[in-house]
């Protein structure tokens, strides 16, 4: 199995793209925290940034690389090797190499800038991210057969998951405004990783306190430690279903 | 050796294989043929589980593979169409084969290497290259490994008349060795001498499986390519 992430990583490598996107993040996060005077505004702004652009590259890419990787399963399903070692190869090699570059990129500058627990914490959500829709891009590339339809499903999940799901979320508190909806949002808040990302890093700013009384519910849970257990737990619950899934499908596929 | 057993294999609507039932077993030379798009490749496909028939089982050794991947060790396999990872040369990639198989537990067979003369060619990207050559490399993969079963679609497609007669030299001798070798061909007459056996397929249905001398004495022709066709125009009369 290791012999497989082995050459799927220096596939990766290869392509240059990876090197592209950490040179980006590393641009991004060294201009916005010499923007910004406080680096904790600094880390505000760079949040808002990452959690648009992780999900994205991290989506597109993975689904755009398992597609013109067909030649290399086949290849590779035609020996003997289990199609689950094929499969978790092709997703730790993807998501190693992702969550690199994003350490490399956004984990430098933090350390730099603001090396306090949230920026840890930041770091910390960014890799889950870029292996959550790491999962999620190989579903999507397992289920359609055709590549511009898998890619137009990728870029459809990450619309949904960065703006469609808050703007349904929104409309839903503006029409149930009457009744206390604070316990509720929390679970919906889980429906979605990026959420759940922002609400982790947002709480541990002062800039929650904007946030009312719904942030108020919000720290008193996601701010304590079993809170942040519950997160992790979240989210990590949110990379294995996608891949479970995705594997399964591969494992009855035809090539 | 490999035995199938009512595989069934339906791509949407079209029944690419329909309730075939076959066994081969080691020391022959099996020609797979039928028109396109009969199942002949879906069959190899299945045996080498690429496909997954929707029922039946496949038994390789008299056990089932569908849990197992280790008895593809065995098989050496050359696709009709080789396609390989593009940013990888030739040499990256039988390197990375020869890692992924564990070779060195095994005597590697490099004969076609040399035959071929792919040793010059090793820094070459796989993507430049052309059809022909392609299908060398897929050649000397199949045959890399010394496997005891040799699964070869449309062998000499695409490849010169020299490579050719290498490749079919080299299909020979493996056969003298007693291995179990499939293949699936248009060209007939090329394959005259190296077959034993041909199983005959039309529409995912399996039309006749027999040995070459049966077929002969049956149709009274002497090449193998007018015994096959007396017979397919006789299938065509009856229908």
């Amino acid at each position: 199995m290791n012999k497989v992430i082995k050459y799927v990583i220096i596939d990766i490598l290869r392509s240059k793209i990876v090197l592209a996107y950490t040179l980006l993040l590393l641009i991004i996060s060294f201009s916005v925290f010499s923007l910004e005077g406080n680096s904790t505004k600094g880390l505000l702004s760079l949040l808002n940034l990452i959690l648009f652009i992780v999900p994205l590259v991290s989506i597109i890419f993975s689904t755009i690389y398992i597609y013109n990787s067909a030649e290399f399963i086949e290849l590779l399903v035609s020996q003997p090797l289990k199609r689950k070692n094929i499969w978790s190869s092709l997703f730790s090699g993807l998501s190693v190499s992702l969550s690199l570059a994003f350490l490399v990129g956004t984990g430098l500058p933090i350390m730099f800038y603001e090396p306090s627990a949230t920026g840890y914490v930041m770091v910390l959500v960014g890799c889950f991210l870029s292996v959550i829709f790491v999962g999620i891009a190989m579903l999507a590339s397992v289920i359609n057969r055709d590549k511009a339809k898998g890619i137009g499903a990728a870029i459809l999940i990450w619309l949904y998951f960065a703006l469609i799901f808050d703007g349904l979320v929104l409309f839903l508190l503006f029409q149930l405004s009457d009744y206390p909806l604070e316990k509720p949002m929390m679970i919906i808040s889980g429906l979605n990783p990026i959420d759940l990302s922002r609400i982790t890093v947002l709480l541990r700013l002062d800039e929650s306190a904007l946030m009312g009384y719904t942030g108020a519910v919000f720290k008193d849970f996601f701010g304590t430690n079993i809170g942040f257990i519950t997160t992790l737990i979240s989210l990590i619950i949110w990379i294995l279903i996608p891949f479970a899934i995705s594997l399964r499908r591969f494992k009855h596929k035809d090539l | 050796m490999i035995k199938l057993q009512n595989i069934s294999k339906k791509f949407g609507k079209l029944k690419a294989l329909d309730d075939v039932s076959i066994h081969f077993s080691k020391g022959e030379c099996i020609a797979l043929i039928g028109p396109n798009g009969c199942g002949k490749t879906t069959m190899i496909k299945s045996i080498l589980g690429m496909a997954v028939p929707d029922s039946g089982q496949i038994l390789f050794n008299d056990k089932n593979i569908s849990p197992d991947w280790k008895y593809r060790s065995q098989i050496g396999y050359m696709p009709q169409i080789g396609r390989y990872p593009d940013n990888m040369n030739i040499g990256q990639v039988i390197s990375m084969m020869k890692d992924i198989r564990h070779s060195d537990q095994l005597q590697l067979d490099e004969e076609l290497i040399h035959n071929f003369e792919l040793s010059k060619m090793l820094n070459k990207r796989l993507s430049t290259l052309s059809g022909g050559t392609r299908q060398k490399v897929s050649a000397v993969l199949a045959f890399l490994f010394n496997p005891e079963v040799l699964i070869l679609d449309e062998p000499t497609a695409g490849l010169d008349p020299v490579s050719s007669e290498i490749l079919k030299e080299k299909i020979n001798k493996e056969k003298q060795k007693g291995k179990l070798i499939l293949i699936t061909s248009h060209v007939l007459s090329e394959l005259d001498d190296l077959i034993t056996q041909v199983v005959f397929m039309q529409d995912g249905k399996l039309k006749f499986h027999n040995t070459i001398e049966e077929l002969k004495q049956e149709t009274g022709e002497q090449k193998l390519s007018k015994a096959i066709a007396k017979i397919m125009l006789k299938e065509a009369t009856h229908e």
